[in-house]
């Protein structure tokens, strides 16, 4: 048995309605508890924030189209090796880290869980390898189902039990946490060079629009009662004008409630909304669109939205999104990979350099920033940058820094592009985030999205003992005028605390940690056999592995945590 | 080092000679021989030879299946002369991946790490009464045979 | 008897994983089915009565048998007291097995590198310059009706490749198999598979790189001399409509450009060109990877350490940078002091002059089976085969990660590659002084919360 009592630490724990009151967190093995005994380690937090772990609910940092950027991108490890030490291994990589990299940058910054936002089923054991080998964080990953054909033709024949069976399949299959959706129908048009632009464009031969695949399984999704809601990477990202395609997908499930309400609010949640507010018609006439977005989020209650702020760096997109991909390469002209998956999805990796000098980018960097400010509940959005397609993760801090302070924002936009201004509202949005609206974007928010909220994302007893402790004394500094001080708190902790065990003092890793991969089993210990026969079908004629090698094996989740939802 | 493609050195008039551009590969009874037969006569068989084109076979003046001697700028190895059946290649001749090739083939990397497997200026000369020797004669004979710690 | 079905094959890059192998009661195997020759002589000699079971140390210029622990001993002794060692080899053995690599090499500060340095090295090289545009093999099977195979020979090298993925194979919108698929094959020779081809072009070697320059120009009908490396006008533009025509096109391509005069540089254009067709159709490509899991090799020190091989930790960091890091050149400019292999055999495959540095170094050799490189090894530590007697993932050419299979038990005593690298590790440790860590299972059991965790959520909600 081990014991932590962190003392007198300024906490902010917004499910338990601690807004920065002074309290002490008992710590007993990897669960917090009421109280400890005497001998119990202190930890002294006079003078420091504490907050529960930060948990990243949109990244991409395990997997296949992860290290399609690390092969492609040499150059990203310039600058940005780093040595070995006595409790990490070395690594390098600056918008796509090695493995040991993103799980002690992600330790440093507070973080306790960060999830992989898509995983082609087909390279399911290739992204768990990843997550295997990551230090010190918990990870799931989100099952790219959008573009499966089975989901596909049942959507089209209207089986909805069998669709329901096979989603539950697909997720124990393949390890996975959530049905994630990457421009639905489009990227299996891709797979003849196509696209689906707009929600109401049917998917070439499969003859099913991404409208109706969107709401299909959302649909399926609450019929297994899953942790979390669909996760939906929307049509036509990235493209001038497309924010009337993400009005048109945000319409599809208004109203809409969760089957279990008591988990989470949410029956959808927008990835990296950002991209998908944007107006004009051309790059040249680019501009925001994010406050219709943002209105249409504040009316719908049961969506939710991780944001994907540009954080004006030159980074690597990847994405399922294989079109987005080709569009970007014929427009930067830099190097461009692809990877088609057989019968499920695709994938497309560009570099990218989002240049402050740039009007598009300043735009696109504004854009971010606005969305979040305009959305009225910080619980509806989250921090992140879709790293690291937006923005390098390790930049949290610094965007914590822009929403914490309006002069920061201004000052930045000063040395953006001359028509950035004209273009976007962020200038005229005077409004600033606290510690307790961060510990929302951060820590409740993602982790109630993620039906976890109970055991992660607050510092209420019974929660995993997942704590952040900063150097920050919030009554004595003002984060207003102190951007270059946020940036630093949040960029090393005084400790990092995940699951009981201390894993970050001073910015230093002090332990190999006990992450684990979480995933999902809806399948209730059985399966319907029709179901499994149509499976078996693709598996024999047109699957390139047979089926008996197909679903992760328990080996690669040796460190797992399995959730299984309840159906009544 | 310097890149292989180098007139050969000259040869007194009398003897058959062939200049040809080596390149080696990959065969599927080299394939079977490298799993568990690299110490036996299978691997000699299966990749201690060179594919000639038959054309290219009139010049150097041998019985198919006979011994010849490959030299190139970097090294010479015996190996059985074999008529193409992948022809017609007239000037090109083909050593499976291994041992033998690895005697003549170009070591210079040009600084990829990839050694210049294909097109190897050689000389082809027949070897009467010379044996091809097995993989692992071969090897400890034309290094040092490895060291004691 | 018994019949282990679904099996992978351990050998080429195709990793055929619908292999059935017959074990009798004596836990012998009998037979195999599916597999193509090379894939059942692996499984059939796997169990040869002459197989070299014991650790040999070289003793009076002889390797003689000693004990596993003498092995052991010697081996970690050899690595920490070198100090530039080079590890090599890792393509013929699991993930797993990698990573235990990565760690030791991390920790006796020498370079990892793999095959890839002999075989696709090239091609990565290429991508790091232009990328790479390709999918799964399925994606082949269903909708290419575009087959061509330019420098590699399928039909030697990955004998079920084109039954299985490429070109017979009947798929979702193919479904007439090779009928609906037009093969072109661009080779010096017209090898096995070129003889089946529906278009044949023979360049001059070494030339390669002309040809698909051409090519190019071709698809945008610029103009082109009398002709190019050999081949006339007519049939290059005659070419370059039908891969423009096609509906899915796909590029196979092996070492006859990557080991060609212009080597990375023959494969930069080859994914050019492929780009380029985009414009008009989809168009793909795709290296022919050699061993079974050299691409899991370079999978593996990709997310390890940012670089996929030739990466060398001297400086307790990763540099990268083939031909001064790769193993060629190290090799070449006599650079390591000792060496450790390991599923691979550079004895056989590297240029002589290469070989004998390493034969005038110390150097340890794990490997199933006798071969040229553990003869002239210092200390050989035979190792269990995996796919066969140990499971573990490999990685196909086209990046899909399978897991190998343990047909049968490994001959008493011999130890998996993955065991024998982390014991050579564990007593490197000891020999510098480190704090060795506890033995942990290496496969952990899943944890006993799972199946409650979330009616623990549910219930905690309330
Ligand atoms: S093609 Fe390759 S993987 Fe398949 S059986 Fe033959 S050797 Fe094995
Ligand atoms: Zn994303």
């Amino acid at each position: 048995m081990s014991e932590i009592l962190v003392k007198n630490g300024y906490v902010y724990d917004p499910k338990n309605g601690v807004n920065g009151d002074v309290m002490d967190i008992a710590i007993r093995d990897d669960k917090i508890v009421d109280a400890v005994s005497p001998t119990a380690k202190v930890i002294d937090a006079s003078g420091k924030v504490v907050m529960a772990g930060g948990i990243d609910i949109h990244a991409h940092i395990a997997g296949p189209k992860v290290n399609v950027g690390r092969n492609m991108r040499p150059e990203d490890k310039l600058f940005n090796t780093s040595k070995r030490g006595k409790m990490t291994r070395s690594g390098g990589g600056f918008s796509v880290p090695s493995v040991f990299e993103t799980g002690y940058v992600y330790s440093r910054m507070g973080y306790t869980q960060a999830n992989e936002a898509a995983m082609p089923p087909l390279l399911a054991r290739h992204t768990h390898e990843e997550m295997a080998d990551t230090p010190l964080i918990d990870q799931s990953a989100y099952t790219l189902l959008g573009n499966n054909w089975l989901v596909m033709e049942y959507i089209k024949r209207g089986e909805k039990d069998k669709l329901n069976a096979f989603v539950a399949w697909m997720l124990h299959a393949t390890k996975g946490y959530c049905v994630k959706l990457v421009n639905p129908g489009g990227s299996e048009a891709w797979g003849w060079g196509m696209n689906c632009v707009n929600i109401s464009d049917p998917v070439p031969y499969f003859d099913v629009m991404p409208s109706e695949i969107i709401s299909g399984l959302a649909e399926a999704n609450e019929a297994l009662n899953l942790p979390t809601s669909i996760h939906l990477h929307a049509n036509n990202l990235g493209h001038p004008g497309n924010y009337q395609t993400t009005l048109d997908s945000i319409k599809l499930l208004e109203g809409v409630l969760p089957r279990d309400g008591k988990i989470r609010d949410q029956v959808i949640n927008f990835a990296h909304m950002q991209f998908h507010s944007y107006g004009g018609t051309t790059w040249k006439d680019f501009e925001t669109e994010a406050q219709p977005i943002a209105d249409s989020i504040n009316k719908n209650k049961n969506m939710t939205v991780d944001v994907g702020f540009v954080t004006l760096d030159e980074t690597t997109t990847m994405t399922a999104d294989g079109p987005m991909e080709y569009y970007l390469h014929n427009t930067n002209h830099l190097k461009w990979a692809n990877a088609d998956i057989e019968l499920e999805t695709a994938a497309g990796v560009v570099p990218y350099i989002y240049s402050p000098k740039i009007s598009v980018c300043g735009i696109q960097w504004a854009i971010g920033l606005e969305l979040a400010l305009l959305i009225d509940d910080p619980m509806q959005a989250f921090i992140t940058t879709d790293h690291p397609n937006a923005g390098p993760f390790r930049r949290y801090p610094r965007i914590i820094s822009w929403l914490m302070s309006n002069q920061a924002r201004l000052d930045r936009l000063e040395t953006l592009h001359k028509v950035v201004p004209d273009r976007v509202a962020i200038g005229g949005i005077s409004r600033v985030f606290d510690f307790y609206d961060i510990a929302k974007m951060t820590r409740a928010g993602p982790a109630r999205a993620l039906g976890l909220g109970d055991m992660k994302g607050h510092l209420g007893v019974g929660a995993d003992a997942d704590v952040a402790i900063y150097n920050y004394n919030p009554k004595t500094m003002d984060p207003t005028t102190d951007p270059a001080g946020i940036e630093k708190t949040f960029k090393n902790t005084a400790y990092t605390i995940k699951g009981g065990d201390i894993v970050v003092i001073d910015g230093e890793v002090v332990s190999k940690g006990n992450k684990r991969t979480i995933w999902v089993d809806a399948t209730n210990g059985s399966m319907d056999p029709a179901v499994l026969d149509d499976i078996e079908k693709k598996f024999v004629r047109f699957y390139s592995v047979t089926m008996n090698n197909y679903p992760v094996q328990d080996e690669y989740v040796a460190r797992g945590l399995v959730v299984k939802p309840e159906v009544a | 080092m310097q890149q292989g493609r180098k007139v050969s050195r000259r040869m007194t008039s009398s003897d058959p000679v062939l200049t040809a551009n080596l390149i080696t590969g990959r065969t599927i009874e080299q394939g079977v021989a490298i799993e568990g037969w690299k110490d036996k006569q299978e691997y000699i068989d299966a990749a201690g030879f060179v594919h000639i084109d038959p054309s290219d076979f009139k010049t150097l003046n041998v019985w198919p299946g006979s011994s010849v001697l490959v030299k190139s700028e970097y090294g010479e190895v015996v190996v059985r002369a074999i008529k193409s059946p992948y022809g017609p290649h007239p000037g090109i001749v083909f050593i499976p991946m291994g041992p033998w090739a690895n005697q003549v083939v170009n070591p210079d990397t040009t600084t990829t790490g990839m050694p210049s497997f294909k097109g190897i200026m050689v000389t082809i000369t027949p070897a009467p009464g010379k044996k091809v020797l097995g993989a692992i004669e071969l090897i400890k004979m034309t290094t040092q045979g490895g060291v004691e710690v | 008897m018994r019949t282990a079905t679904d099996v992978v094959c351990p050998f080429c890059g195709t990793l055929c994983d619908d292999i059935e192998v017959d074990v009798d009661d004596a836990e012998k195997i009998c037979a195999t089915r599916n597999a193509c020759i090379i894939g059942d002589n692996k499984f059939m000699t796997a169990q040869a009565p002459d197989r070299h079971l014991h650790p040999r140390i070289r003793r009076g210029g002889e390797l003689v048998e000693s004990t596993m622990d003498e092995a052991i001993n010697k081996a970690a002794e050899i690595l920490v007291n070198a100090k530039h060692p080079l590890l090599y080899g890792w393509s013929s053995t699991h993930c797993e097995a990698q990573e235990a690599g990565m760690a030791l090499a991390e920790g006796v500060g020498g370079t990892m590198d793999n095959t890839s340095v002999c075989c696709h090295g090239p091609s990565v090289l290429a991508i790091h310059t232009v990328g790479i545009s390709s999918c799964t093999l399925g994606e082949i099977i269903n909708r290419a009706d575009i087959v061509l195979y330019w420098g590699c020979n399928p039909v030697n090298a990955h004998p079920r490749h084109m039954s299985r993925y490429s070109l017979y194979k009947r798929g979702f919108f193919t479904e007439r198999g090779k009928s609906d698929r037009t093969e072109i094959v661009i080779d010096v020779r017209r090898t096995e598979t070129a003889q089946k081809a529906d278009i044949f072009l023979q360049p001059e070697q070494g030339r390669d790189y002309e040809l698909m320059n051409a090519l190019r120009v071709a698809f945008r009908g610029g103009p082109l001399p009398e002709s190019v490396a050999g081949i006339p006008r007519a049939e290059i533009e005659k070419v370059a409509q039908m891969l423009k025509d096609g509906r899915f096109g796909i590029l196979f391509f092996g070492m006859g450009l990557t080991m060609t005069r212009g080597k990375h540089r023959n494969i930069d254009i080859a994914i050019s060109l492929t780009a380029d067709l985009n414009t008009y159709t989809k168009f793909l490509i795709m290296a022919m990877r050699g061993h079974y899991n050299v691409a899991g090799a370079d999978q593996v020190s990709l997310w390890e350490c940012g670089f996929p091989y030739a990466v060398d930790f001297a400086r307790g960091f990763p540099r990268y940078n083939p031909g001064e890091s790769s193993a060629t050149d190290i090799l070449a400019r006599k650079e390591a002091d000792a060496a450790l292999i390991i599923a691979a055999d550079p004895g056989a495959h590297f240029p002589i002059d290469m070989v004998r540095t390493l034969a005038s170094i110390p150097m340890i050799a794990i490997d199933p089976h006798v071969t040229p490189t553990t003869e002239i090894a210092s200390v050989h530590i035979p190792s269990a085969i995996v796919g066969i007697e140990d499971a573990g993932s490999a990685y196909r050419m086209d990046n899909v990660p399978i897991r190998m299979r343990k047909v049968v038990e490994p001959p008493e005593g011999v130890l998996t590659d993955q065991e024998i690298i982390e014991r050579i590790h564990r007593r490197v440790m000891e020999l510098q002084g480190l704090e060795v860590p506890e033995v942990t299972a290496v496969k952990e059991p899943a944890e006993a919360l799972a199946p409650s965790a979330f009616d623990d959520i549910l219930q905690r909600a309330t």
